[in-house]
C-alpha cells in the first residue's frame, strides 16, 4: 500500500468514526426528534448544517471544473446557489417556521385546505428530491473508486451503511449532528488546498484576495495579474477569454441565474432544516449563518477554478505558443497527469506523432490556420474531464499526501451530507404527510416514529439501487431539481404566505401548470422520459424559446405557476375564513412554540 | 380582521423587503450580469468589477443583506410588540 493509500484510508476511516460516535450518541426517540431535531438546534449549529446539507457533490466536486472551463458565464452558478439564500430568509424560512409543523406538504395542504394540494406537493417534492439524490450516490461511488481504490458498487455500498447508521437511528436529529461534524470535514478539505495553491501562484493566503492578485516572481510574471495572465494564456490557444467567456448570452445567463435562485429557495430539504431552530428570529439569523459557511467554499471556487485552469494550462503549454520547445514532451508528463490518464478521465492522442501534447482550441478557425503553420493537427488533449479539477488540484500543485486524502474525505462528507438531508426530506413526506396525513390519521406516534424509519430505510434501498442502475437522465439531474423545486415548490409557498386570497384552485392548478411546462421543455430537448429518440425539438441551441436553455426554463416554470394560479383563484371561491387566520397568523413571529405534527 | 397594529406592522416588513430585494436584484442581475460590460471598464486590483461582483461581490452583498434584514426585523417586531418571549 502506498503511503497515499494509507493516508487516505486513515483520515477517511477518522471521518467515518466520527459519523457513527455521533449516530449513537443523538438517536431519536420521538417523531419531533426525527423530523426537526427536537426543534432545539442553535441557529449557527443549523446554518453550519445547512452548509453540508446544502454543499453537495455537485459543489465540492463539480463546480470549480464548471468555472474552470466556463469562465465569466458560469458566475451564474455561484450567483444562483448563493442568492437563493436571500429569497429564503426574508419570503419563506420565517413564516414556514411560524407555521411550525413537520414537512412542506403539511403547509401546502393546511393553507389551501386541501388533501390533493397535499399529495401534488408530495409528489413534486420526492421528484425533485430523488432525481437530486442519485447525483450525491454517483458521486460516493466515484469518490470512493478514485481514493480507495475500491470498486464503484463497494463504495455504493459503504456509504449507503453510514448514511443508514445514522439517518434511521437519529433521524433529522442524528443528520443534524452528522452535518455540522461533515461540514468541518469539508469546508477544511476544500480549503486547505486552495490556501497552498493560491500561496504557490500569488504570495496571498487568501483565496479570494488571491484570484485578484499579481503573481509571485517563482511563477516567471512577477507584477502582472493573474486573471490578466490567465486571459492571455487561454487566448493565445484559441479558447475564449476567461474574465468575458459568454458574455454575450445575458437573457440565458439571467434566466438561469433565477432558476438557480428560487430552486434553492424552494428545496424541501433546505427548508426543513429550519423548521429545527427555537423560534422565527432565529430561522432568519440561521439564514444568514447558513450563506456565511457557504460562502466560505463558494467565494473559494473560483480561485480553485481559475488556478486550476492557469496551472493545467501552463503545465502542457510550457513555453511560447508556436515554438518547437513551447511543448510538454509525453515521456517527460508529471505523476498526476499519469494518474489521472489511468482513470481514463484524462486522455492524451498525438495526432501529429511529435511525441508532444498541444492543447488548444481547434475548434477555433483563426487559431486552426496559426496551428497548421506550426505543424499541429489538432487538439490532442482529446479528454480533460471538468469533475478533476478539485481532485487533482493537491497534486498539481505538489501538496502532501495527508493534503490528497482530506479532499477524498471532503468529497464523501460533501456527498454523504447532502444524501441524508434528501433522503429525510423524502422519508418524512412519505411516514408524515402520506401516511398519517392521507391514509392513517389516526396512527400513534410510537407507530409513526417506527414508520418513518421503515420509509427512510426505503428511501436508502431506492437510491441505492437507482446509483448502481443510473437511468439515462442521470447526466442532468441536479439542473432538474432545482427546475421541479422552482417551477413547483417555491411559487406555491410564496403565494401561500404574501396572497390572503390565493385559494385551493389556484395552487393546485399552478403547480401542476408550472412543473408541466418546465417538464415539457426538459423533455422536448432531451427526450421524452429522457429518451434520446423521442426528441423532437433536438438540444440545439437556434430551437430554444428565446435562448434560453431547457436547464434554465425553471424560472418560466415558475412565472407561468403565478400567473395561471392568480388567473384560476381569480374565477373560483376565495379560502374560508379560518384560512385567512391562519396566513395572518404566520405574518408575525408572536407565539412560534415547537414545531409540533398536528 | 388584522388588527391596525398588525396591518402596519406587515406594511413595515413589506417595505423593509422591497428596499432588500432591490439590493439583491441589484448587485446580482444588475451589475453582475446586465452592466457587466461597462462595470468591467474599473478594475479593482486584477478583478475586472463586473466579473468582481459575479463572482465574489454579490455573495458578499447577499450576505450582509440577510443581517441586516434579520436585525432590522427584530426592531420591528419589538417595536410592534410581535417579538417572542
Amino acid at each position: 500500500m502506498t503511503s497515499l493509500q494509507i493516508w487516505t484510508y486513515v483520515i477517511v476511516g477518522l471521518s467515518f468514526a466520527l459519523y457513527f460516535g455521533i449516530a449513537i450518541w443523538a438517536r431519536a426517540g420521538s417523531t419531533g426528534e426525527f423530523y426537526v431535531a427536537g426543534g432545539g438546534v442553535h441557529p449557527v449549529a443549523n446554518g453550519m448544517a445547512t452548509g453540508a446539507d446544502w454543499m453537495s457533490a455537485a459543489s465540492f466536486i463539480g463546480m470549480a471544473g464548471l468555472l474552470a472551463f466556463g469562465g465569466y458565464k458560469t458566475s451564474l452558478f455561484l450567483m444562483g446557489w448563493t442568492g437563493g439564500y436571500v429569497l429564503l430568509a426574508m419570503l419563506l424560512a420565517p413564516y414556514l417556521r411560524k407555521f411550525g409543523k413537520f414537512t412542506v406538504p403539511e403547509f401546502i395542504g393546511d393553507r389551501f385546505y386541501s388533501k390533493t394540494a397535499r399529495i401534488v406537493g408530495v409528489v413534486c417534492l420526492i421528484l425533485a428530491s430523488i432525481t437530486y439524490v442519485i447525483g450525491q450516490m454517483k458521486g460516493i461511488g466515484v469518490t470512493f473508486g478514485r481514493f480507495l481504490e475500491t470498486s464503484y458498487e463497494t463504495g455504493l455500498f459503504v456509504g449507503m451503511a453510514i448514511v443508514f447508521f445514522y439517518a434511521v437511528l437519529g433521524g433529522m436529529k442524528g443528520i443534524t449532528y452528522t452535518q455540522i461534524a461533515q461540514y468541518v470535514v469539508l469546508i477544511l478539505a476544500y480549503t486547505v488546498p486552495a490556501i497552498f495553491i493560491s500561496l504557490n501562484l500569488t504570495g496571498n493566503p487568501s483565496p479570494q484576495i488571491g484570484l485578484g492578485s499579481t503573481m509571485t516572481a517563482a511563477t516567471g510574471y512577477e507584477g502582472v495579474y493573474l486573471l490578466d495572465h490567465l486571459d492571455q494564456v487561454v487566448s493565445e490557444l484559441g479558447f475564449a477569454e476567461y474574465t468575458t467567456q459568454g458574455m454575450n448570452d445575458r437573457l440565458d445567463m439571467f434566466m438561469y441565474t433565477l432558476s438557480l435562485m428560487i430552486g434553492t429557495a424552494g428545496l424541501p430539504h433546505v427548508i426543513i432544516r429550519f423548521f429545527t431552530v427555537p423560534k422565527v428570529s432565529d430561522a432568519r439569523y440561521s439564514a444568514g449563518w447558513a450563506l456565511v459557511f457557504i460562502a466560505i467554499l463558494y467565494t473559494t471556487a473560483p480561485a480553485v477554478g481559475a488556478m486550476a485552469r492557469l496551472n493545467l494550462t501552463t503545465t502542457i503549454q510550457t513555453g511560447e505558443v508556436g515554438s518547437p520547445d513551447g511543448n510538454l514532451v509525453y515521456e517527460e508528463r508529471p505523476q498526476w497527469f499519469k494518474t489521472w490518464e489511468a482513470t481514463g478521465l484524462l486522455q492524451f492522442e498525438d495526432k501529429n506523432g511529435d511525441g508532444k501534447i498541444q492543447y488548444y482550441n481547434d475548434a477555433n478557425e483563426e487559431m486552426n490556420a496559426k496551428a497548421e503553420g506550426f505543424g499541429w493537427k489538432g487538439n490532442e488533449m482529446v479528454k480533460i474531464d471538468r469533475d478533476i479539477m478539485v481532485l487533482a488540484n493537491p497534486e498539481i500543485a505538489n501538496l502532501p499526501n495527508w493534503v490528497i486524502a482530506l479532499v477524498a474525505a471532503g468529497g464523501l462528507a460533501a456527498a454523504l451530507s447532502t444524501a441524508a438531508g434528501l433522503l429525510l426530506a423524502i422519508a418524512s413526506s412519505i411516514s408524515h404527510d402520506l401516511l398519517k396525513g392521507v391514509f392513517a390519521p389516526n396512527i400513534s406516534e410510537k407507530a409513526e416514529l417506527n414508520a418513518s424509519r421503515v420509509a427512510m430505510a426505503g428511501a436508502i434501498a431506492v437510491a441505492g439501487y437507482l446509483g448502481l442502475n443510473p437511468p439515462g437522465f442521470a447526466a442532468g439531474t441536479v439542473a432538474i431539481a432545482f427546475g421541479l423545486a422552482a417551477s413547483s415548490i417555491f411559487p406555491v409557498l410564496m403565494m401561500g404566505i404574501f396572497s390572503k386570497t390565493m385559494n385551493r384552485a389556484g395552487a393546485i392548478a399552478g403547480m401542476l401548470a408550472g412543473i408541466t411546462v418546465t417538464m415539457l421543455y426538459v423533455f422536448q430537448h432531451y427526450g421524452f422520459f429522457f429518451i434520446p429518440e423521442l426528441k423532437f425539438m433536438g438540444g440545439m441551441e437556434p430551437n430554444w424559446f428565446l435562448g434560453i436553455s431547457p436547464n434554465a426554463f425553471g424560472s418560466v416554470g415558475a412565472i407561468v405557476n403565478f400567473a395561471v394560479a392568480f388567473a384560476v383563484a381569480k374565477v373560483t371561491a376565495p379560502p374560508p375564513e379560518h384560512i385567512q387566520h391562519l396566513v395572518e397568523d404566520i405574518r408575525v413571529p408572536r407565539g412560534a412554540g415547537q414545531a409540533t405534527g398536528h | 380582521m388584522l388588527s391596525d397594529n398588525a396591518q402596519q406592522y406587515w406594511k413595515a416588513n413589506l417595505r423593509l423587503l422591497a428596499i432588500c430585494l432591490v439590493i439583491w436584484f441589484v448587485v446580482s442581475y444588475g451589475c453582475g450580469i446586465l452592466l457587466v460590460e461597462p462595470l468591467n471598464a474599473i478594475k479593482l486590483g486584477g478583478y475586472k468589477l463586473g466579473f468582481w461582483f459575479a463572482q465574489q461581490g454579490s455573495i458578499y452583498v447577499f450576505i450582509l443583506l440577510i443581517f441586516f434584514y434579520a436585525i432590522s426585523m427584530g426592531a420591528l417586531d419589538r417595536k410592534y410588540g410581535f417579538d417572542e418571549e
